[in-house]
Formats: structure tokens, sequence, C-alpha cells
């Protein structure tokens, strides 16, 4: 299964270096990681996506600890959280294709940021899936897609509200696994409402 | 920490005092409490050598850099100090690897230092430049680049506290020429690291120490398997308070011998691949495994299927990643052992005499079966065999040397047939299984330990990759021991071979020198032992002798470790010694 820590760690030359080295050693491929500055001067933030059996979140988080210059690690798989990533994407468009872009980009609520005579870049925030889900109708519309650029998924746990605005948001104080399977299938209610909306 | 006889101790405020990076390097160290440092000399270090005569620190000048991460790593396990090793840049730097990565396995704290090219022109592949904390990032705690003189002080004194701090291992910091040669002030006191942030997985809950205590509580069946950790966490009264209060056999991992006395009633000796019958059948047949300080090595457990089927687990260990990473356990109280013991310990009344009487009858009735096919039991068949010479250097030593094998069948026959009775007296490379760590580990041992006996336990092959460090011993003149217990082949290789490769002995069979003229040739006294009757008056006259004394014992050529259970396979599928053995039976020439 997927699993995403986040660790903050010293902001110094090799960090990255150690922490990339440790899943290395451990067999473990990296699925993304992002980098970061974070909100304190000398700490960076990353997030760490990787498949691993379903037990390896322990073992992982606690090698992790075991580097010297990491200060903090979270495995948020266990918590609830925002998930986003963020994608660029080049697609080969005419004068006399671009409106069909248009549309699409507009539907998945993804902008335009860039504008040339034969290429157009798309910009889009999102969970994996609905970057997936971008990409899979450009393809399917025949527009030819030229350079993809992810950032790999960034997340963040959610901040504490009241017991009012939990059961709202339909997120429990405190998550169990199985909550936290069924939020994954569904993505958090923030992305519902995305998903809604685009049709996904 | 520091001499106190010395004008210059950096542990008084010296403020203000600018030294060059060189000074500031070994007056760390001085303030660090090193009294001896094992290491060779080359271009980049050369600056911090031309600094050492100012201060109060020997120096012991070995044959390899491998010698010398060795030889700290020998001095740290007998001391429970950390053991410093220094070295040049580039091939001084990657010889240290091996050592390094031996007491990574085995969780040694040591600091070594390398020389490295001046900062200017690092990356540019300078003269012997190379990447050494790229290359031993996975084989140390932690390690660092010093580029500045300023730099020094704070990051030594970091290395040693990484290095004792929670599960202990290696720390490397590669310090440039320039370093080495630029000055700053010296501070001992401001470059204090700041305290070492705890690992915050460590918890010994208090539920978790009620559940473990109820555990052993109601335990019919119960094993402690007693790991290295009781000796780095000092915590030999607890477990014996533990196992005697709750009347627990307990049985041992290869590092954890020496930790719980060997002649205690409730010892059950080494378990795992070489372990004894009745060790390996106990634990198999336990309801309640306490493992203190090890980590289910695959040594240990064998297939992990049908490890321990039985049993619920207690695991107390420092490193929360040892934490049902091989055997899922059942309570982990997560933390220093000797801690976590002392919290344990309080919840636990002595049991009623009748309950342990059955599970330690069990253990007792195999153990007799056992011992009849023991080869320290047959009679004399005018062959030398390993475990005869094992047993009388444990016998004629009183079992109270500090013993260094190497890594092999004399290893495995030592940890069987020498009974130590107290820690930091078995010194063997566990994890890594280092061949040739013997000679160049009883130096540090010896260094360590000047008024007690070392002994070296080696064999043939593994003498021989550290064998230069011989002039090493006769150079510092050290009474050092030296049994090579000498078959004609690398014995475990052999053994498998004959075992799992139809005794297809491929490269294993093996010559070498006359040890006895390889000693003289080092100014070394030795002498050669083919027979049973001349092994205790060879033993005597080495203990006699002063300085370095080699004997080369002619062992059995084609004996193997019994039990043995095969790479892969329960407990309790061991190989066992025939009872008819061939050998045995061809000696029959009398």
């Amino acid at each position: 299964m997927l699993h995403t820590f986040v660790a903050l760690v010293e902001d110094r030359p090799g960090v990255l270096t150690r922490v990339a080295s440790l899943f290395r050693r451990l067999n473990i491929n990296i699925v993304s990681l992002t980098v970061g500055h974070s909100e304190r001067i000398g700490v960076s933030r990353m997030t760490i996506v990787c498949e691993a059996s379903p037990t390896a979140g322990h073992r992982i988080a606690a090698s992790l600890y075991k580097l010297e210059n990491v200060l903090q690690v979270d495995d948020v798989g266990q918590l609830s959280h925002v998930a986003r990533e963020l994608a660029l994407i080049k697609v080969a468009a005419t004068p006399k294709t671009r409106s069909q872009v248009f549309e699409l980009a507009e539907v998945f609520r993804a902008r335009i940021v860039d504008l040339a005579p034969e290429s157009l870049m798309i910009e889009i925030t999102g969970v994996e899936s609905k970057i997936e889900g971008l990409i899979q109708v450009l393809n399917e519309a025949g527009d030819r897609i030229l350079e993809i650029s992810r950032t790999g998924r960034m997340v963040m746990r959610r901040g504490q509200h009241t017991s009012r605005v939990l059961e709202a948001m339909r997120v429990p104080g405190v998550e169990t696994v199985a909550e936290f399977k069924a939020e994954e299938d569904s993505a958090a209610p923030s992305d519902l409402l995305m998903a809604d909306e685009t049709g996904l | 920490m520091s001499t106190g006889k010395h004008a210059k101790t950096p542990t008084s405020s010296n403020a203000g005092t600018r030294l060059t990076g060189a000074e500031i390097l070994w007056a760390t160290l001085e303030g660090e409490g090193v009294s001896v440092v094992f290491g060779y000399p080359g271009g980049a270090i050369l600056p911090a050598y031309d600094a050492l005569r100012k201060f109060p620190i020997r120096h012991v000048l070995v044959r390899h850099e491998q010698g010398a991460a060795h030889a700290a790593d020998g001095y740290a396990r007998a001391s429970g100090k950390v053991g410093v090793a220094i070295a040049t840049s580039g091939p001084g730097a990657t010889n240290l690897v091996t050592g390094i990565a031996t007491a990574m396995l085995d969780s040694v704290p040591m600091v070594c230092i390398t020389g490295q090219v001046s900062s200017k022109v690092l990356g540019t592949d300078a003269f012997q430049e190379v990447d050494i904390t790229g290359i031993t990032l996975p084989v140390t705690k932690h390690n660092y680049v010093v580029t500045r003189a300023e730099d020094v002080a704070p990051m030594i004194r970091e290395a040693f506290l990484v290095a004792r701090s929670g599960r202990p291992g290696p720390v490397l910091v590669d310090i440039t020429k320039d370093a080495q040669q630029g000055s700053a002030e010296f501070d001992f006191a401001a470059a204090a690291p700041k305290p070492h942030r705890p690992h915050p997985m460590l918890k010994t809950e208090s539920v978790s120490v009620l559940q473990a205590a109820e555990l052993i509580r109601n335990a019919k069946k119960p094993v402690i398997l007693a790991g290295h950790g009781i000796i780095q966490s000092n915590a030999y009264q607890q477990i014996l308070t533990l196992a005697e209060r709750m009347k627990i056999p307990v049985a041992s991992t290869l590092l954890g011998l020496g930790a719980f006395p060997a002649s205690h009633p409730l010892s059950l000796g080494m378990m795992g691949m070489h372990g004894e019958a009745w060790v390996n059948h106990a634990i198999q047949q336990s309801d309640l495994l306490i493992a203190c300080g090890m980590r289910f090595d695959d040594r240990v457990t064998g297939t992990l299927a049908t490890y321990a089927p039985n049993a619920k687990k207690i695991h107390i260990e420092v490193d929360p990643a040892e934490i049902d990473k091989n055997v899922k356990v059942d309570i982990a109280l997560i933390g220093d052992l000797k801690e976590a013991l002392e919290a344990l310990l309080p919840h636990l009344p002595p049991k009623p005499a009748r309950h342990e009487s059955a599970w330690l009858r069990e253990i007792e009735a195999s153990k007799g079966e056992v011992a009849v096919r023991d080869i320290k039991n047959l009679p004399d068949s005018g062959h030398l065999y390993a475990a005869h010479v094992i047993h009388d250097l444990w016998r004629a030593t009183d079992g109270k040397a500090i013993v260094v094998t190497d890594v092999g069948q004399h290893q495995m026959w030592e940890a069987q047939y020498y009974k130590h009775e107290t820690p930091r007296t078995l010194i063997t490379s566990g994890g890594l299984g280092t061949m040739g760590f013997a000679l160049p580990a009883a130096i540090g041992a010896k260094i360590a330990c000047p008024d007690k006996e070392v002994w070296v336990v080696a064999g043939d092959g593994g003498f021989q990759m550290t064998a230069a460090e011989l002039s090493t011993a006769a150079q510092e003149e050290l009474d050092l021991n030296i049994a090579v217990v000498n078959n004609g082949y690398l014995g475990m290789v052999r053994q498998w071979q004959e075992f799992f490769y139809e005794k297809n002995y491929e490269s294993s069979p093996l010559r070498s020198p006359d040890f006895v003229k390889l000693a003289e040739a080092h100014g070394i006294r030795g002498t050669t032992v083919g027979k049973r009757p001349e092994v205790v008056p060879a033993i005597k006259t080495a203990r006699e002798h002063k300085g370095p004394f080699v004997i080369n014992f002619l062992v059995e050529k084609e004996d193997s470790v019994y039990p043995m259970i095969p790479a892969g396979k329960a407990l309790h599928e061991m190989i066992r010694r025939p009872n008819h053995n061939p050998l045995v039976e061809t000696a029959g020439d009398k």
C-alpha cells in the first residue's frame, strides 16, 4: 500500500541523500518526494510517498527518526489530512484546437498559464486522481501531451476543529484505519466536492 | 573525564585560547576522555599528527587502517568507552569501512576521524580524495564533513554524543586539511552539543509494563532471551534479578554471552544456529519469550514461520526500528533496558517454587540426552579437536580471560565451550561476521584492559587476513596470547560445502605459513600443538610469557560445528553430531 510521511529535517547539504538512502537501504521504492522550506527557518519539510507493506509504516518512521538530521516524522496515513499535487502539462494545440483544451481545463478547474502558437501549458492542482483524470481526458480527446511535470504529493494534517465542524466535514476527531480507508476511496470532503463538480 | 594533570585541561574554562584545527581536534578528544587512538598517518591527516605530541594521547600505529577500526572497536567493547580510530583521506579512509560496518552491525560506540583534501579542491578528484562520508553513510550512525577550524570542536563533541547515545554506533568525522591548518578560538565547554534529541518513539508506557508483568507472572514456560543490549545498558543485575526472582531460564545471543553468568543454574547458553539443542528446544516450547536487548537476527530465529509458535513475546529494546522487524511481538517496551527492567521488577513478586520446577525439569532432561553427543565428553582418540582446545583454555584461564574471536567455526566452538561469567569478556564480530577481526580487536581490548588476560582465538583463514597486526602487538609490547585454531581449511565454508554442496570443497582448503615462524619473524614467541596432552602446557607457557605469544593448534581438519540449524530451517530441524563420529572411529589407532 502507499504510505505518506511528512518529515521535518534540517536544511543542510546531504540531508536529502540520507533520507533517500534510507529508503534505498530498506529496498522501498519512493513514489514521490517533495521538499521545500517549512514555517521554521533552517527546517525543510519533506513529503515522502512510498509503496510498502501495510505493516511497514512503523519501521519506516522509526528508521527515519534514527537519522540525526530528521527532527520530526508524521505517518499521515493514519490521520485526517489534505493532500495536493501540482502539475504543469504542456499540450500541443493550434489556434483551431485550443478551445477544446480550454473547456477541459475549465471543468478541472485548471488554469492556462502559457500560450504559444503550437502549444499551451495547463497548471492543475489537486489530488493525484484529479490530475490523472485530466491527463486521461486530454489523451482521449486526442490532444497530444508534450510534457508533464508533477510535484508529487504534499500533505498537511487537518487542524483542530470544533466537533460541529468535524461532524459537518464528516471527519471524526480521532480516525480509525477503517475510516481512513473510506476517506481514501472518496477523497477528503473538499475533494469530494471537487469530484462532484468535475464529474469524476 | 579529563586527566586533570595537564595545564591545558580543556574542560577548564579556556575561552579565548586560539589553536589550530589540528590542536583543537586533540584537545577536544582529550576533553572527551580519550587517552588512546588507533591510526595510520598520511598526507591529509598530517597536520593532526604534527600536533599530537602536545597532547597526552597515546597513538597506536596499526599496519592497516582496517586494524585501526577493529582495534578501536575492541577497545570500546572491552571498556564500554568510545573507541577512536584515525586515518588519512582516500585509501586510508576506505580501509576503515569494514571496521566501521562491523561496529555498526554490533552497535559499538566508535568515532572515526579521517583527513580529507583541502576544502578548496573538494570534489575535484584531488590526490587521495574520496567521498568517505558518502561511502560510509549506510554504515555509520551519522557522519560529518568539517571544513573550518571553528567547527572541529562542536562536531567532534556531537560525534561522541551520537556514538554513545541510544543504540550506540560508529560516527565518522571527515576533516579537511585546511580545517586542520586553520585556527580558531577553542572553548571546550562552549562546544558542547545541544542535548541529544531522544527518539520520540522511545516510550516505556506504564500500561505496557503492567501488561508485560502480567504475562510474566502467568507464564508457564518462560525464557529470557539475553542480548548485547544488557551489556550496553549495564543491566546485568536487573536481568539476574528477573531470572532468579521468577525462576526463568536465560538463553543468550552470541553477543549476549557474558551478560548472564554461564555457570548460573538458570543459564541455558547460546541460542540459534549453533545453539545447543536444549536451548532451541526451550525456545520452541516456550509460552513466553522475554527478549532483552536483542534483535531476532536470522541466525537466532531460523525460519520465522515456525519460530517459537506458542510463545507470547515481550521485546525490550532501545531501538524502535527493531520492534516487529523480524518477529511480531505482543508487548514492546521501547527504551533503555536497565530502566525498563527497573520499571518492570516492582510488579513481579517472587514466584512460588512449585510452578517453575516442571518447566526447568523439562529443560534439564533434554540437557542430559545431548551431553552424550558432546565431543568434549568423547574419549581421547589421539586427535586434537578445537572443542578440546577451547575447553582446556577455559579451564586453564579459570573462565576469566577476555577472549577475542575471529569469525567461523572456532568462533562457534568458543561460544559453546568457553563459559563466560562476566560481561565484556567475549569480543566477537556477530552481525557482520568480519574475518580478520580478532587480532586487531584484541590489541584494542588489551590496551583498554592492560591488567586483564586477553586471548585471541582465530582460525587459520581469518588470522591471515590481518596477521600484519602481529607487528603492532610486537611494537606495543602487548601481553597478548594468540591461539590459532588451524585446520587447514576455511572451516565454516568447508562445513557448509560438506552439508549443503555435496562435499565440493571448492577454494576452502588453505595452505598457511608456519605461524610460529611468522611470529618469530615479528620477534614473537610461539609454539605448535598437535596433541591433546600438549594443550594445557602450551597455554601455561603462553600465560607465563610476558609479551605476545602465538600457539598454533593443529586440530582435526574436517570437524564440524554441531548442532547446526541450516539457514532458513526451523529451530528444531538441527543437524546433530553423529552418534558414531567417523572422525573419532578412524582415530582408533591405539
